[in-house]
Formats: C-alpha cells, structure tokens, sequence
C-alpha cells in the first residue's frame, strides 16, 4: 500500500476543502477501496473519512426519502420506510455481499465501488484501460463468462457490481452532490458512466465532488416491487444477471413499469426500451417476453456470456410475472 | 491512536496503513481474530465494533478510534466462563482445523443481535416481520460471510442453533 494521510472531517465544507486535490479520495467503509489500495489499484495521497457526514435517513413531506451518503448499507435495508415503501432497495442489499460488509459499506461508497472484472485486479499480468488508459483490453478475448453484453465498447467490457444501484437505477433515484463549485443533482441513470473510449471515467463526478445523499422519489406502486438475482452460489457472490423491478397495473394493463438489470453493462442498466414496450399492454408473459427481448436486441455477447442474453430475458419474465400475479 | 479493546482502552502508534486486523495481531498480541484471505472474502477476521459484526481486514485502523472492539478475546467472562456459543461450538465440533472459528464465533454473537433487533435476510419471506425465526435457511444465509475450508458446516450450525435459543431469549 502507498503512504497517505488521514483526516476525519466533521462537515461537508472541511471535506471539500480537503478534498479537492487530485490524489485525495474520500472513505466511507472502505470495503473497496482499502482492497484495491492493498493491491496498489488504487494509490491516494490523502484519505477524507467521511463516514461521520450524512449519515441519517429523511423521511420527507413530499414522500421522498433523502438517504445520506454516509449511511452504512444494512441500515438502509433495515430502515422501516424502506422495507415497505421500497422493498426492491432493501432486497437488492440484502442481496448483496455479506452481514459484515454491509454493516461497513456506505451508500456513497456503494455508488463508487468499482468493477470486480479480474483483469482489472491483475496488476503484473493482465492489461486493462480501466487501470492504464489505451493499454488493451484482456477480458476482451480472454474468460469473459461474468462481462458486460449491453453497452460495452471495444476498449472495455466490465461490469459495474452492486445490486443497491440496480434499484435505485428501477427507482429513478437522484444523486446529490457537493462541490466548492456548489451543490447539483444527477439522475440516478446519468451518474454512473458507460466505458466508450475512456473506461477509467467510471461517474460524471468532478475532482473533489462528493456524494451527500441519493433521494428515492415517491413512488406508490414500488411497494409491490421485487429484486431477484442469479449467481454460481446461493450467497455472498456477485450478480451474473439481476433485475429489479416495480409495476403497477390496471384493469388488465401496464400502467407503469421500472426495469433495471445487474450484472450485464458498466453501469447498473436501466431497461427504457423494455418500460416503454410495456406501457399499456396487457401485463401478460407474452408480452413480457416480448419487452425483454427488445431491450436485449442490442446485446453483444463475448466467447463465454452469451448465455447472460437468455438469462436476463428468463429473469425480466419470471419477476414481473410474479409481480403481476400478487397483485391478482 | 486510542482503542477501546475489549473493554479496555488501549494505546497504539501504527503507521496509517495499518488494517484493524493487523494491529490486533500484530501489534497488541490479540491472536485470535485470524487472517484468511485479507481480502473480505472468508470472514475469519470478524470482530464486533459497537455489537456490529464487520470484517477487520478491510478496515483501516484509523477509522476505528475510539470504537468499542470486541473479539474473541473479549467474549468469555472475566472469570473464564465460555461464552454461550464458544462452548456450543466445543459441544458440537463445529471446527475441524479451527482457524474460521473465532470469525464464526464473533459473528454469530452479532447474528443473535440481528434476529433480536427484527432485521431481514435475503432469505426472509416477509420483508415486514417483526419476528424472524431462525430456520436452517435464515441460519445458513445470515453467516454465509463466514467460510469454513474444513466443511465443517454441519457442526457449526449444530452449534449456533443450539445456542441460539438462549442467546436470543
């Protein structure tokens, strides 16, 4: 591990002034980032703890809920507003990694832990754009049974790993930010970046920007919603495919349907095209399958994920169909 | 840097890369938290901080300052009497080689305060239930970030299921 310094700040301004040179990277529970600076992945000069900010959860007078950065993952999945106004969010923690992590891992780190693509690890024996810009690619051609189908670009094939952005992806969540500059919010959708020709660039986060809080907006219907993931073991192991998924039906039809997919790009994929193939259908298998496989189109599967295409369209089925005849 | 061990404060000068794992082994003596992969993938390393089961591998130990730790070292009473699940795990051979025990141990203490507290599982059927039974699959799930390489599961959760009772009531 490379030498850095360490602060624990008190509020959000002594961690923006903290925060602004380049090699200053803020910490939240550092389930990831200690890692990767063990492996010298990752090498910051300074270390911001900003786990003491934001860390309370704001039930809100417009029926949003405002999530600070700082709390830990299994107090969000644990909190009762979550539990019952948005059970997806709290099974797609649940979901992911193990009691201990979550009880370490914060939301604002969640949102920036980065792709566990094993190439991307290996240092001294794999080359990867991610790590040294316009050095190839070797999940490219090399075992690619866990990379991307939807969105990947010749120079990466990653996938972004968390199951909590898959929900806040389906539930149209707003990432609130805090810069010298100011304040700003992106769309949940808009945060986290697809490769292109420039992986490293995983987020539109500007130097020194930090993640305060993420908002869940109102959404009545998400109360009937469903986060289900497939992976080799039954626990403690990352998505191969994951869906979360909301709907909200009437007499018969699709009046509203969020759809977002783990597993399968560089940023949790939210399904626009098989949503906007289902409004106003009938809220039937057929044309679930039907939506699925529009939004999967486009999918390019490598040597060894192909299977993912299939998977993913089984998953969409099986979870809105579940969801559909609960409401029943 | 000031820590609170196992109820005793404790002071340590580390250098900042120093994980919490490693100034509990290498630093103050305390053995028993162990070092399987170091890289948050088995959970032999679990200890409490403030009752929370988490993973002293991947925690610098700056971060934890002034928290109150507990580990292995910490469960038994100062008289020496096991606690609950230590001599559940001697009763029911739940190791074979030993070296997950500790991990396993300190997490199933924060496991029982889970299932108190009402917290779900992946596993838990109904999100919003204020009781969760503790069924072989809620067991199995809930310390699924401990890993036993001997595949002495059978005897560990012999162990945590008979302790359980008595830890959660």
């Amino acid at each position: 591990m490379s030498p850095f310094t360490y602060a624990r700040v008190a509020n959000v301004s002594e961690a923006l002034d903290l925060g602004s040179g380049a090699s200053a990277k803020y910490l939240g529970g550092g389930t990831n980032l200690v890692d990767l600076m063990r492996e010298t992945i990752e090498r910051p000069a300074a270390l911001i703890d900003v786990t003491g900010l934001s860390d309370t959860i704001e039930e809100r007078d417009d029926g949003s809920l405002l999530i600070g950065a700082g709390v830990c993952n299994s107090a969000v999945a644990e909190h009762l507003a979550v539990r019952s106004r948005y059970p997806l969010l709290a099974r797609a923690i649940l979901a992911g990694a193990s009691a201990q992590i979550r009880n370490m891992a914060t939301v604002g780190g969640n949102l920036l832990q980065r792709t566990r693509c094993s190439y991307f690890y290996d240092l001294d024996g794999a080359r990867c754009n991610k790590r040294t810009p316009g050095a190839g690619c070797d999940a490219l051609e090399g075992f690619n049974r866990n990379h991307a189908i939807l969105g990947a670009s010749t120079d990466c094939v990653a996938t972004h790993p968390s199951d909590m952005c898959v929900a806040l992806a389906a539930l149209g969540a707003v990432v609130h930010l805090q810069s010298a500059k100011g304040k700003r919010q992106v769309p949940f959708t808009d945060f986290h970046r697809l490769p292109g020709d420039r992986p490293a660039t995983e987020t539109v986060l500007e130097t020194g920007e930090l993640i305060t809080a993420v908002e869940l907006p109102s959404l009545p219907h998400a109360t009937r919603s469903a986060y289900r993931k497939v992976r080799d073991r039954a626990s403690y192991a990352f998505a191969l495919v994951s869906v979360a998924a909301a709907i909200d039906i009437e007499d018969g039809n699709v009046k509203d349907v969020r759809l977002a997919l783990g597993g399968v790009a560089h940023k949790p994929w939210r399904a626009w095209k098989a949503e906007a193939a289902l409004k106003g259908r009938p809220a039937q298998a057929a044309a679930f399958r039907g939506a699925a496989q529009i939004e999967l189109s486009e999918a390019k599967p490598l040597r060894d994920n192909g299977f993912k295409i299939e998977l993913a369209t089984r998953l969409i089925v099986a979870v809105l169909t579940e969801l559909t005849q609960e409401m029943a | 840097m000031e820590f609170v061990i196992n109820g005793t404060i404790t002071k340590a000068e580390v250098d900042l890369r120093t994980s919490l794992l490693d100034l509990l082994r290498d630093h103050l003596g305390l053995t028993g938290s162990k070092k399987g992969c170091n890289q948050g993938a088995c959970g032999a390393c679990t200890v409490l901080v403030d009752g929370k089961r988490i993973l002293s591998c991947l925690a610098l130990a700056a971060q934890y300052e002034g928290r109150q730790i507990t580990t292995i070292e910490g469960l038994a009473t100062a008289k020496g009497k096991l606690h609950p699940l230590q001599q559940a795990f001697i009763d029911h051979d739940g190791f074979q080689c030993g070296y997950c025990t500790p991990g396993q141990i300190c997490s199933a203490v924060a496991m029982a305060d889970e299932i108190r507290r009402g917290v779900p599982s992946h596993v838990t059927a109904d999100l919003l239930a204020n009781k969760v039974a503790l069924s072989h699959d809620e067991l199995r799930e809930r310390m699924s970030g401990n890993l036993c390489r001997c595949g002495a599961y059978n005897g560990i959760v012999k162990a945590i299921d008979e302790a359980y009772a008595e830890l959660v009531n």
